[in-house]
């Protein structure tokens, strides 16, 4: 490991010396692999804002990928400057390894996540198997397409969604698992990640209902065409927090400190609160949240603190190995 | 003892013990040295480093990360659909170089260039392809599913990717083989009154059997780590379709470094102990047909 922390060391910075030539100081952003269209406008407007007021130039470059896998690569080395995550177990592991510092998140405001999503349900145009909330998805002649909470953040979030739609609703813990445990049997297919979910579901035509980000509703109207599916709005969901993080072994070498602060906190202004609401995205601005409520609508949300402590400690119960989500396949 | 030694050497004849000693080929020692230094770069250093992460783990937690259930499942069905995968190819593989080789028609330069297509092929985009020709609303799983057969997302899309990525190992080590091999042996065996089988059981297929093997050997070895073409067709459902390549992807999202390499190195010492008696194998076979081992 030492020797291949090296070695990609050594790329990272030839990289950056090559790049430093041609300008003046340039701002590497790892991020989540779904929100490659929304950072491409978000830059264009930081840029802009940033020469506004400071009168500087500056570029931004964008590393997507798995979520975790990107906080695997950051920690290895992977010289970015700041990374803007889907999952917070994944900034919380760059702490643990001093990347990130240790009270990232205080550093910004709600929680260091200026946006933040939430599971919806995907079913065919009409509905025909009139799909409404959680409980719909154990009936026994439904099929759910989900995320595998194994490799993917998605998953996780569809899991634990379902579990606290239980709690919420006044069941006891025995009784969420049993839950999920039922609604897990009606998986045909784990997908990889978010996208490949949504291929399965909507190219390869397997299953009733898609649980996934609200975000990815957005993205699949764009792509798909409208009207191949409807979204619906469960009464339950959860809300799922896209934090960010200066990575401090970074900006310490390069002197980018200043520059990746302004450029995380820019994420809360109201243009960049708008761009995110655009690509379906939950602004964390009120007033901006209510102007596209026709979008976001409104549901009850519960935090992942209110039944589960925090997403670290979820993990730890439900996904790592041996775990109650081994547990719906492993026991008979 | 040493006259002895050299007598066997082809180069020795008669010539001087003292000059014998000396290599007709220059640079041993260099090429030597560079090729354990290159060993040792690309293949050793990474791999001990493997070695080293799993070091970390006590005993207990490497029995636990290596020998649960969902893992032990994900053993046998990458090593099996590999093993299956690698036997088709053989049968298939064989039958496709023998025509490249043996006859002449139009297209035939297409067709040879067509078989190194797994090779160049990006492999996730070779699940997509497969995916969406067997799912059910494929080209293909669209006529096979009314008929219960199911070919995407369960063990057999495994097995049908697995075969698609390592067509090619076969064919090419088979081909050089049966191009070398004399025809004159074939015609004579056939002039001594040898039937069709006969002449191919007992003159073509030793020849070709240790290249054979070697192309079974590689397919095998490939298919055992392959990850890219699997995920998209496999399903991923743990203890039925889940390959350990996918366990130790999902090792690593929990972050547990340790577990993940442990699992890999449990698979790369089975991949190296099957590949040692598949060599071993080869070179039993090769001296039992009269070859230099």
């Amino acid at each position: 490991m030492k020797f291949m922390q090296k070695v990609t060391l050594a790329l990272a910075s030839l990289a950056l010396t090559a790049t430093q030539f041609a300008a003046a100081q340039t701002l590497l952003n790892a991020s989540y692999d779904v929100s490659r269209e929304f950072y491409k406008e978000y830059n264009a407007a930081f840029v802009a804002h940033y020469k506004k007021t400071t009168g500087k130039d500056v570029k931004v470059d964008q590393a997507h990928g798995g979520s975790s896998a990107q906080a695997r690569a950051v920690n290895d080395g992977l010289n970015a400057d700041v990374v803007t995550m889907n999952t917070t177990t994944d900034v919380e592991f760059l702490a643990k390894n001093g990347v990130v510092a240790a009270d990232w998140a205080t550093r910004f405001p709600n929680h260091a996540s200026p946006t933040t999503s939430t599971m919806l349900f995907l079913v065919r145009n009409g509905n025909p198997k009139g799909i409404k909330d959680w409980s719909d998805l154990i009936k026994p002649d439904v099929k759910v397409i989900v995320v595998n909470p194994k490799t993917g953040g998605n998953g996780r979030m569809a899991y634990l969604a379902a579990w606290g739609y239980v709690r919420k609703t006044g069941g006891t813990d025995a009784q969420a698992a049993e839950f999920v445990s039922k609604l897990f049997k009606n998986v045909p297919v784990l997908a990889k990640g978010g996208r490949d979910a949504t291929t399965i579901f909507l190219q390869r035509n397997i299953g009733d209902v898609l649980i996934t980000f609200e975000s990815e509703v957005v993205s699949v109207d764009r792509e798909f065409g409208a009207g191949k599916v409807d979204a619906i709005h469960p009464s339950v969901s959860i809300i799922a927090e896209n934090p960010v993080a200066v990575v401090e072994r970074t900006v310490a070498k390069k002197g980018t400190g200043e520059l990746a602060r302004a450029y995380l906190n820019y994420l809360y202004s109201d243009e960049a609160q708008e761009i995110a609401a655009k690509h379906g995205i939950r602004p964390s601005n009120q007033k901006v949240l209510a102007k596209y409520a026709s979008t976001f609508k409104p549901l009850q949300l519960f935090p992942v603190s209110e039944y589960f402590g925090s997403l670290s400690e979820a993990q730890k119960v439900h996904f790592n190995d041996g775990g109650q989500f081994d547990k719906i396949y492993t026991v008979k | 003892m040493t006259s002895a030694i050299l007598s066997t050497s082809p180069l020795a004849g008669n010539s001087q013990p003292k000059r014998a000693t000396r290599r007709v080929l220059p640079g041993f020692k260099l090429t030597l040295g560079y090729t354990l230094f290159y060993l040792s770069l690309i293949v050793l250093i990474p791999l001990s480093a493997l070695l080293f992460k799993t070091f970390t783990l006590t005993w207990v937690e490497f029995w636990a990360a290596v020998a649960s259930p969902r893992v032990l499942a994900s053993y046998r069905l990458t090593f099996g659909a590999s093993f299956v995968a690698a036997l088709v190819n053989v049968f298939f593989g064989l039958l496709l170089a023998w025509v490249l080789v043996r006859y002449n028609f139009p297209g035939k330069k297409i067709i040879d260039a067509l078989v190194d297509l797994p090779f160049a092929l990006p492999t996730a985009v070779a699940g997509i392809s497969l995916t969406a020709l067997l799912a059910g609303n494929g080209w293909i799983g669209q006529y096979l599913e009314p008929h219960g057969i199911q070919l995407a997302f369960n063990r057999n899309g495994i097995v049908i990717a697995l075969i698609f990525i390592g067509l090619p190992f076969v064919v090419r080590t088979v081909q050089p083989v049966l191009e070398d091999a004399e025809k004159e042996l074939e015609e004579a065996a056939t002039c001594l009154g040898a039937s069709r089988w006969q002449t191919f059981r007992y003159v073509i297929f030793p020849s070709i059997a240790p290249a054979l093997l070697t192309g079974f050997a590689m397919a095998f070895a490939r298919a055992i780590g392959e990850y890219g073409s699997v995920i998209f067709i496999a399903g991923n459902m743990p203890m039925i379709s889940e390959i350990t390549p996918l366990i130790i992807i999902g090792k690593l999202e929990q972050y547990d470094y340790a577990g993940a390499t442990a699992v890999a190195t449990v698979m790369l010492g089975i991949s190296f102990v099957l590949l040692l008696v598949i060599n071993a194998l080869q070179s039993w076979q090769r001296r039992r047909s009269g070859g230099k081992s």
